[in-house]
Parts: C-alpha cells; sequence; structure tokens
C-alpha cells in the first residue's frame, strides 16, 4: 500500500464522513431521540437535491444558498408529516410496525412521482467551486467534496449545540426518556417532537443539496442511503448527535478504502454490512449509553 | 375443512385451471400475464407467513426472490439442470438463509429486524453485482431449449401451469400454518412475543419454521424467473417493487388470514397488468405505493377486515 495512495483513500474518507453526518443527523433525531422510524429520509433527501438542482438550473443559484432558503418549507413539510404519523398511528397506539409500511411506502411513492414528473436521467448542478481541487503536498482536497464537508459539519455541530444548550434542545432529549414525566413538567411532548420532526426533514433537504453537489442524483439512488442513514445513528449510539459524527467518520473511512483498494463496485457493501454487524452484534452502539 | 382434502382441492384447481386455460386460450400473452399475477400470490402469501402470522416485517422479499433466480442460474451453467431440480434447489437455498434469518431475530425485533432485513438484501445485491460467474452487473441468460415439455405449445403455458401448481401449494401450506396449532403459536408471539414466552410457547422453534416457511417460498417463486424471462439481470431482480408489492398485497387483502394476500394479489396483480399495458409501468409502481399508504391508514385490516368485521374471524387491534 503506497503512502500517498493511503493519505489520499484516508482524507476523502473523512471528507466523505462530513457529508454523512449531514445525511443521517436527520435520522438521529427521529429515529434515536423521537422513535418515528421515517425510512423514507432517504427520499426527502432526494427531494432537496431536486430542489437545489432545479433552482441552479433556472435561476443559476447556488445549491447551499437553495438549500437554506428551501429549509422553511422542508421544515413545514416534517411538521405535516408528524401531524399526520401521530394522527393515525402514534395516538391510536398501533403497532409501530405499520408507521413503518406507511413510511416504507411514502419513500416509493415520492421515488416513482419524481420518475414521472422528471424521468430517470441524472441531475446535476454548476457551481464555480466544483471543479476545483487543492492540493497540499500529495493530498488532493477537491471542493466539491470540501464544501459539503464545511456545511454539513457546521450543521451537526450547531444542532448539537442547540440541543444541548436550550430549553426546546433538551425537551427533545427529554421526550425520548420519559414523555409523562415532560407532560408532568406542563410540556406538550406532541408539540416538542412535531417541531423535531421538522428539523429532521429540513436537515434532509440540506443534505440533498449537498449530496447533488458531490455527484450527479437520479430518483433512485435514495434507497442506496437507507442502509447509511441507519447505520451511522446505530453504530454511534441512538440518539446522540456525537456518535452521530463518529459513526459517520468510521463509515466514511472503511468506504473511501473498500472503494480505493477493493473497487467502487463493494462500496455499498460497506455499509449496509457495518448495518448489519452492528445491529446482530451490538444494538446499542460502539458509544451507546 | 381438513389440511388434506382442502391441499388436494387447491391443487387440483390449479391442474384444471392450467389444463383448460391451455387448451382453449392460444395467445401467449395471457400466459405471460397470469404467470406474473400468480408469482405475486406466491410471494404475497410467503410474506404474509412471516409478515402477517407472525408480526416481523422482512423488507427484503427481493433478496430471496433472487435467491431462488440465482440458484437456477447457477444450475443452468453447472449442467443445463433440469427445472424441477432447479426448484427445488431455488426453495432449499432461500430456505437455509431464512432459516439463518430466523436466528437473527434472537436478537432483533419489531423495526430493527426489519432494517436489517432491507441491509441484507442489499448486501446480497452488492455480492451478485460482483459475482462474474452467474454474470455480475450484465446480468445471465438461461435458455430453455427443445420442445415444451408434457405436450404444452409453448414454454410460457409450461411455466404458467407450474406456478399455478406452486401457488395452490404456497396457499396450502399458508392455510395449514394458521389453522394449526403452529398458527397459534405464531399468532401468539405476533401479539406479545414475551407473554407467550412465558405461557411456554416455543418462540424461537415457531419463529425458525415461520422464517423458513417463508424465504423457502418466496425462493420457490424466484427458481423458476430466469427461465420466464430467458434474460435475468440483477437491478430486475432486486429491484424494490418486489418487497413493496408483497409487503402492499398482504396489507390490502388483509394480514391476519391465509386468503388476505391472496385476495390482495390477484387484485393489485392483476390491476397492474392491465395498467401496464394501458397506461405505463411508472404509473401501475405508483398506483401499489398510493394503495399501500392509503390501505395501511384507513383501513389496517384490509380487505378482509371489511368483509369479516362482524363475523367470527374478526380479531381485535
Amino acid at each position: 500500500m503506497s503512502g500517498p495512495l493511503f493519505a489520499n483513500a484516508l482524507v476523502s474518507g473523512l471528507l466523505l464522513a462530513g457529508f454523512y453526518a449531514a445525511v443521517s443527523v436527520g435520522i438521529s433525531i427521529a429515529f434515536g431521540m423521537l422513535d418515528v422510524v421515517n425510512i423514507a429520509h432517504p427520499a426527502f433527501i432526494i427531494l432537496g437535491s431536486y430542489a437545489a438542482s432545479i433552482a441552479n438550473a433556472s435561476m443559476g443559484a447556488d445549491p447551499i444558498v437553495t438549500a437554506v432558503a428551501l429549509s422553511p418549507a422542508f421544515f413545514a413539510l416534517g411538521l405535516l408529516l408528524y401531524r399526520f404519523y401521530h394522527a393515525t398511528f402514534e395516538r391510536r397506539g398501533r403497532e409501530p410496525l405499520r408507521g413503518l409500511a406507511f413510511f416504507f411506502g411514502i419513500l416509493f411513492v415520492t421515488e416513482v412521482a419524481l420518475i414521472l414528473a422528471f424521468g430517470v436521467d441524472y441531475r446535476s448542478v454548476t457551481a464555480r467551486y466544483i471543479g476545483t481541487t487543492w492540493r497540499l503536498g500529495t493530498v488532493d482536497l477537491p471542493l466539491r467534496l470540501f464544501v459539503p464537508f464545511v456545511v454539513s459539519v457546521a450543521m451537526t455541530l450547531s444542532l448539537q449545540v442547540f440541543l444541548s444548550r436550550t430549553f426546546f434542545g433538551r425537551a427533545v432529549l427529554a421526550v425520548g426518556q420519559d414523555q409523562l414525566a415532560l407532560q408532568l413538567m406542563g410540556v406538550d411532548p406532541v408539540r416538542i417532537k412535531q417541531i423535531a420532526f421538522g428539523i429532521s426533514i429540513a436537515t434532509a433537504g440540506v443534505a440533498g443539496a449537498l449530496l447533488v453537489i458531490i455527484q450527479p442524483v437520479q430518483p433512485s439512488l435514495g434507497r442506496e442511503y437507507i442502509g447509511l442513514v441507519f447505520a451511522i445513528p446505530v453504530l454511534g449510539g441512538m440518539g446522540s448527535i456525537a456518535g452521530t459524527l463518529a459513526g459517520a467518520a468510521i463509515l466514511g473511512v472503511a468506504t473511501s478504502f473498500t472503494a480505493t483498494f477493493f473497487g467502487p463496485s463493494w462500496a455499498p457493501a460497506v455499509s449496509f454490512g457495518l448495518l448489519l454487524f452492528a445491529l446482530a452484534f451490538r444494538p446499542s452502539g460502539l458509544f451507546g449509553r | 375443512m381438513k389440511t388434506s382434502s382442502f391441499t388436494a382441492i387447491a391443487l387440483c384447481t390449479a391442474l384444471l385451471v392450467a389444463g383448460t386455460t391451455s387448451a382453449l386460450v392460444t395467445n401467449d400473452y395471457f400466459f405471460s400475464a397470469s404467470y406474473t399475477v400468480l408469482q405475486f400470490v406466491v410471494l404475497a402469501t410467503a410474506w404474509n407467513i412471516l409478515g402477517g402470522f407472525t408480526g416481523y416485517v422482512n423488507f427484503g422479499s427481493a433478496a430471496f426472490f433472487a435467491l431462488g433466480a440465482y440458484s437456477s442460474i447457477v444450475l443452468d451453467k453447472l449442467f443445463e439442470a433440469p427445472i424441477t431440480l432447479s426448484i427445488l434447489s431455488g426453495t432449499a437455498v432461500a430456505a437455509l438463509v431464512g432459516l439463518g434469518m430466523g436466528y437473527l431475530t434472537l436478537r432483533l425485533r419489531g423495526v430493527f429486524f426489519a432494517i436489517a432485513t432491507l441491509a441484507f438484501a442489499e448486501v446480497l445485491f452488492t455480492f451478485v453485482v460482483n459475482w462474474d460467474y452467474v454474470g455480475g452487473a450484465r446480468g445471465a441468460y438461461v435458455v430453455l431449449q427443445g420442445r415444451p415439455p408434457l405436450g404444452f405449445r409453448s414454454f410460457v403455458q409450461f411455466l404458467f401451469a407450474i406456478m399455478a401448481l406452486m401457488a395452490a401449494g404456497a396457499v396450502a401450506i399458508a392455510r395449514f400454518v394458521q389453522t394449526s396449532t403452529l398458527g397459534l403459536g405464531l399468532a401468539a408471539i405476533r401479539d406479545d412475543e414475551v407473554a407467550a414466552e412465558c405461557s411456554g410457547v416455543p418462540t424461537l422453534r415457531l419463529k425458525l419454521v415461520s422464517t423458513t416457511v417463508s424465504g423457502g417460498l418466496m425462493g420457490m417463486a424466484g427458481a423458476t424467473f430466469p427461465y420466464f424471462l430467458s434474460y435475468v439481470e440483477p437491478h430486475g431482480v432486486f429491484s424494490l417493487s418486489y418487497a413493496v408489492n408483497s409487503i402492499a398485497m398482504p396489507l390490502i387483502g388483509g394480514m391476519y388470514d391465509w386468503a388476505g394476500p391472496v385476495i390482495g394479489a390477484l387484485l393489485l396483480g392483476g390491476l397492474q397488468q392491465v395498467l401496464q399495458v394501458n397506461v405505463s409501468a411508472d404509473w401501475n409502481l405508483f398506483l401499489v405505493g398510493a394503495l399501500l399508504v392509503v390501505f395501511v391508514t384507513i383501513a389496517p385490516h384490509g380487505i378482509m377486515g371489511w368483509t369479516f368485521r362482524r363475523g367470527r374471524r374478526a380479531r381485535p387491534t
């Protein structure tokens, strides 16, 4: 194994890990804290990619600007979706597996709707930084990966600060632990969960814009991310943002090394394989409580 | 009705239908469409043995289907095995993997089990894409040669007759599982696994039977698939639409009774065939997804839930 190859694989793995954190932090919130198994999360990521790509093609808007501008819309979408989910499944105490089937259906419907509206062609964006690569000695630092890395880490860290420092954030953490206790404190758990789910979907929208900077996107790409978005929170210990960053780092580096040394066609097996392994042997995560 | 007489009637009906249609209908499209619908009867029935009777959601139906299909391809490449041997081996391979999945239920329940099955399907997909012997991402050809056996006019008629027998067999097995004490045990696991274990239900053994039978039947449905299409590639066999269909059909028909998935598969499968010809393939997938969402929201007990709401088969939520 040559040194520069190793260093390049490591750096691109870490850059990828930053992006992975953005992709999976929403599931850390929805699945880890709120106990809502939103298996349709990747579908909202792809929706974000399409929004960024359309705005880029029609107005030349920067994908990251679009993502920030559209995040209120994604937030509202999340609010509505949670309201509906709560009214039809959670409140009636129906078994969570029906909720799972519901989100599976949403994933499938969104994917097919995108195919019907835009076809199966790959969509991409153009921005000045996409073709640029900085060189640090023998290590390449493509801005195509570096810009999403910076945005994603900034988003994840500010979520961490928000959740641990504000009253609302602590209420979100509490809702996952004991809803009744929260109610006794005079907080409405449903309202808290609704807003937190909105935030989760908003992160999916931003992650979608980052995804379309990194690679061209087509509707069925979303399902490849199902393993990833669940593997990272499970690896990192459910419902911990710091754990999500650690899980993303592991997966990013593992994927990058697999792609470098065994070929890119093996890369998808890494996230799903690690997920299976984590589920079977360490369901509480590497850093779980 | 006793299981033996039900099985005999189901198999005789399948033979009768296959025989009369082969004699009367000359249009091969009819057999190709009917084959697809019956294939979904097998898949939905198989899914329901684990999902509906036992309460473990399997998102990896496509993986078991593909196990059956690819074991046929391997046998065909090795020594052009006869189709009966392919069906047997496809069933056996998928049943073995199903048994392994059964041991997974020791550690994983509910949502985690469902996600693990999805992950398993993707891992298997990656292996098949990278396995050159069976064609990798390019796919593989399996061509039936010579004349169709048993006096059938074409191979698709012959395959339709086989699929009709397999569907009848699968339904008979599902009915047997449901009406026997095995079914009672599975229902107890579905309603409350800890309570069932405490009441002396051998939960692990029953779950292993359930996952093995369910996986094996899915593999059986897949084993004839390469002969049916002549050309198989991983994206087609591992298509998410198999997973969605095999969940949507029992949900729409009703999950707590063997007849539910049959009704769901005949309705939804038939509707899809009509839409595919008259509208487009994408719209028919959209319809499946939309119906899944609608039914799981407003009619969680499916069509059987309406029919037997006041009858003895009505079940509480």
